[in-house]
């Protein structure tokens, strides 16, 4: 592979350097190494934003280019062509036929992958077109020629009039190159790929004195997405429809037409810059392997086997980390407690640290999971899961895209909700995500891993599976069914608006690139404990309030009737300081919340305790282990014994422990099936742009989790 | 017999090819989704091997210009092949 081609670009039109900072857009197809690349330039300088209103993602990031220029790299999403297909794609056009956005890039860089360059290419060609100065980044050159694709570099530049930098993104060779072309002042290409038809030109001279465009093709693709361009007026919208419809103008063929003079031209272009060799080229490795791996019984047995694996991972090895992080938080407590004293350092310790260890704890288990998430994506074998499930999903109203959000939203709804974005069709993507927050959430794991360590003994079978890893995975399977048991039902109640595809490109097997792993681990970690992080610390700081003060002078009345009890059954000196807690815990704010919703849930096995964490588990799911152990903490003579201490040594009236299996069990279905997520409701909110999803999401999960919990506590008490 | 002698008349699909099984695209039936097969490279007079079958049968691949590309039955009947 060569490397060092590019000296001599353009040299005329040098001159005035670039702008000490410049924007860069990188565009290229699904699987063409885009992600590598923008990984490759920005490293851990990245951020994901928002485009100015769209729901799209905008992740961007920064590369210091030369010592004195920078440039803002934005990641466009994945795409064939300039006529979007799906939500995603339309960012594209958004950001790109919109000259005066504040977002608009001084240079495209297009990532093709040089074995599949005829594809590739069609792409390249419309930005080419569109007269935006463009750069091809070559990508797996190495590996083409491995293939037997011989790629001559120089014609291949002659040909398409940029400049074209050979490289492998993933081992980041090349890149010095790329930087440097990159900082050129670029013009666009002289070539034309596509001539527009003399018959649509007085069309187009129209538009393009209405909108003051000079490019022909720019005003054909005013055209063809006049509907879905953000920023035209809806008088703009009027007209272009009134024009069209007087020109006769058929948007489908005219595609048709585009697409395949595309085709016909690069095939010409490509005639001289690439050779095919196929010299003994035996069957492709990913061949041999989709064999064993998309097979009948060996591909659904391996496939259930890594699900496996993942579960006894987030639930077995992830215990390690999070029991050190567990015991470095309740050591720092005890530190602070035992050296200083007063209202204000009870807050911190009971409301602050508690919270942010309740954030910190599940770091361990939201990495692992993304771990083999991110490699499932990196190798291709997640594209092989949706091969191997669509036809499955479809029968659910499900698409075999709906198995990364449902996968993801083992992790996070939030996410996973807007994973669904790939999904192109309307209904298969709302099913989507209206059912996705079933799937338990990594959210519900310390609830669940609480609970089941509570009841379910902590048994070994054959020396590996353990039995709390079996009960878990079973909650998780439930989770899994609910939600494709929903899907069905939503398959017949909604209509579809269009049409449902599969077409989609099945990746070569890769060895997965650790740096795009790890990027996603602390893209997702920042994301959850800045996002998700925000809510639990509040929420422990408003409940440390609310269960710290109660009405009026009930506080005073409480402990003098605590009192009044102690010195009537004689009560030791602690026993009367837990009385006396307790019955503040009581007549505290919260407390009165708890009893207010306590008739409403006794039939489900709660008390007014766990009303409370109910309540604030609106906020987040995995508020309720901060609200249990803020509530067991407060009034205990000893602050920072473990959650599952606390629990353990709870009582209920008769004096037997409190969180029977009945109880815990309950309380986990109530957890596995209710909406208590205000981050995936408002996400939800985003992604369908309508109130009706998310309430009906809430009411839907919150009913069933009722009736299901109600059912699971009758049964095992 | 008659159902046998209908699918004769009938041009063949890329549905109805045999695993392993070459033949030339001769045109896209159905025009929307045709847009985003042509996108695909799938176009007429391209090169197309019928690659493998999903386990339960649908979807499948194809190489098509030197790739892998996986649709459904449905999606794939919709491709005609030259006689």
């Amino acid at each position: 592979m060569t490397v060092a081609t590019q000296p001599e670009i353009r040299p005329a039109k040098q001159g005035t350097a670039r702008p000490a900072e410049v924007k860069i857009a990188l565009i290229g197809n699904p699987n063409s190494g885009k992600t590598s690349l923008f990984n490759q330039l920005t490293g851990l300088n990245q951020k994901v934003g928002n485009f100015p209103g769209v729901t799209v993602d905008k992740k961007s990031g920064y590369s210091q280019l030369t010592p004195s220029i920078r440039a803002e790299i934005i990641d466009l999403p994945g795409s064939y062509s300039l006529y979007p297909k799906s939500m995603d794609e339309r960012v594209i056009t958004d950001l790109l036929y919109d000259t005066r956005a504040r977002h608009f890039p001084d240079l495209v860089v297009v990532t093709a992958d040089a074995s599949n360059l005829k594809r590739n290419l069609l792409l390249f060609t419309q930005l080419a077109d569109l007269q935006i100065p463009v750069v091809l980044a070559l990508n797996m050159v190495d590996v083409a020629e491995q293939e037997g694709v011989k790629i001559d570099v120089e014609a291949l530049q002659r040909e398409l009039g940029v400049p074209v930098i050979p490289m492998n993104a993933r081992r980041g060779s090349g890149m010095a190159a790329l930087k440097i072309v990159v900082t050129q002042q670029l013009n666009a290409t002289e070539k034309s790929f596509f001539t527009v038809p003399a018959d649509l030109q007085p069309l187009l001279e129209s538009i393009k004195t209405r909108f003051g465009l000079s490019n022909d093709y720019l005003a054909l693709q005013y055209a063809h997405l006049y509907r879905s361009l953000k920023f035209l007026q809806e008088e703009d919208v009027a007209w272009l429809s009134e024009q069209l419809e007087k020109a006769g103008f058929k948007s489908n063929a005219r595609q048709a037409e585009e697409t395949i003079a595309r085709y016909t031209r690069i095939n010409e272009l490509l005639l001289d810059a690439v050779r095919v060799e196929k010299a003994d080229k035996d069957e492709k490795f990913s061949n041999r392997l989709d064999q064993i791996l998309t097979h009948k019984v060996f591909g659904y047995l391996i496939f259930f086997g890594i699900l496996f694996l993942i579960f006894q991972a987030i639930f077995a090895w992830a215990s390690y980390p999070m029991d050190l992080i567990d015991a470095s938080i309740a050591a720092l407590n005890t530190l602070i407690q035992e050296n200083f004293e007063g209202p204000l350092i009870n807050l911190l310790t009971e409301g602050v640290i508690a919270g942010l260890g309740g954030v910190l704890i599940f770091i361990p288990q939201i990495a692992i999971l993304f771990a083999f998430i991110a490699i499932l994506e990196e190798t291709g074998y997640m594209a092989r899961v949706t091969f191997m499930m669509d036809k499955v999903m479809r029968k659910f109203g499900l698409n075999g895209k709906s198995v990364v959000p449902l996968i993801s939203g083992v992790a996070c709804a939030v996410p996973a909700v807007m994973s669904a974005r790939t999904i192109e069709n309307w209904k298969d993507r709302m099913i989507t995500i209206f059912v996705t927050p079933l799937m338990s959430c990594s959210a519900r794991i310390p609830v669940y891993t609480v609970l089941i360590a509570l009841v379910v003994p902590e048994t070994y079978y054959f020396g590996f599976m353990n039995l709390q890893g079996l009960v878990l995975m079973g909650l998780y399977l439930i989770g899994f069914v609910a939600a494709i048991l929903s899907a069905l039902l939503l398959k017949v109640i909604l209509k579809a608006r269009e049409r449902s595809y599969f077409i989609m490109e099945f990746p070569t097997y890769k060895m997965p690139r650790w740096k795009n792993v790890g990027l996603t681990i602390v893209e997702k970690v920042k994301a959850f404990v800045f996002e998700a992080g925000k809510v639990i610390v509040a929420v422990s700081i408003i409940l440390w309030v609310l269960a710290s003060y109660g009405p009026g002078d009930s506080f005073e009345r409480a402990e003098q009737q605590a009192l009044a009890e102690a010195r009537a059954e004689g009560l030791t000196e602690e026993q009367t300081e837990n009385r006396i807690a307790s019955h503040q815990l009581e007549s505290s704010y919260a407390g009165v919340i708890g009893h207010v919703i306590e008739p409403v849930i006794k039939p489900l096995g709660y008390d007014w305790k766990i009303g409370i964490a109910l309540l604030t588990s609106f906020a987040a799911r995995e508020v309720f282990v901060g609200t249990m152990s803020t509530i067991y903490s407060i009034g205990e003579e000893e602050n920072v014994t473990t959650i599952k201490e606390k629990l353990m040594s709870e009582k209920d009236a008769n004096g037997d422990p409190f969180f029977t299996p009945a109880r815990s069990f309950s309380l986990m279905i109530f957890y596995l099936f209710a909406m208590q997520c205000v981050s995936t409701l408002a996400i939800v909110r985003r992604e369908t742009k309508s109130w009706t999803w998310p309430a009906a999401q809430l009411l839907y999960m919150s009913g069933l989790a009722y009736v299901m919990a109600f059912i699971t506590y009758q049964l095992f008490r | 017999m008659q159902h046998k002698a209908e699918e004769h008349r009938k041009t063949r699909s890329v549905r109805d090819m045999e695993i392993g099984e070459q033949g030339v695209i001769s045109s896209l039936e159905d025009p929307e989704m045709g847009l985003k097969l042509l996108e695909m490279g799938c176009i007429p007079g391209t090169e197309v091997k019928l690659n493998s079958r999903a386990p339960l049968g649908d979807p499948i691949t194809i190489i098509v210009n030197n790739y892998t590309l996986s649709l459904r039955l449905d999606e794939a009947e919709t491709i005609l092949l030259k006689q």
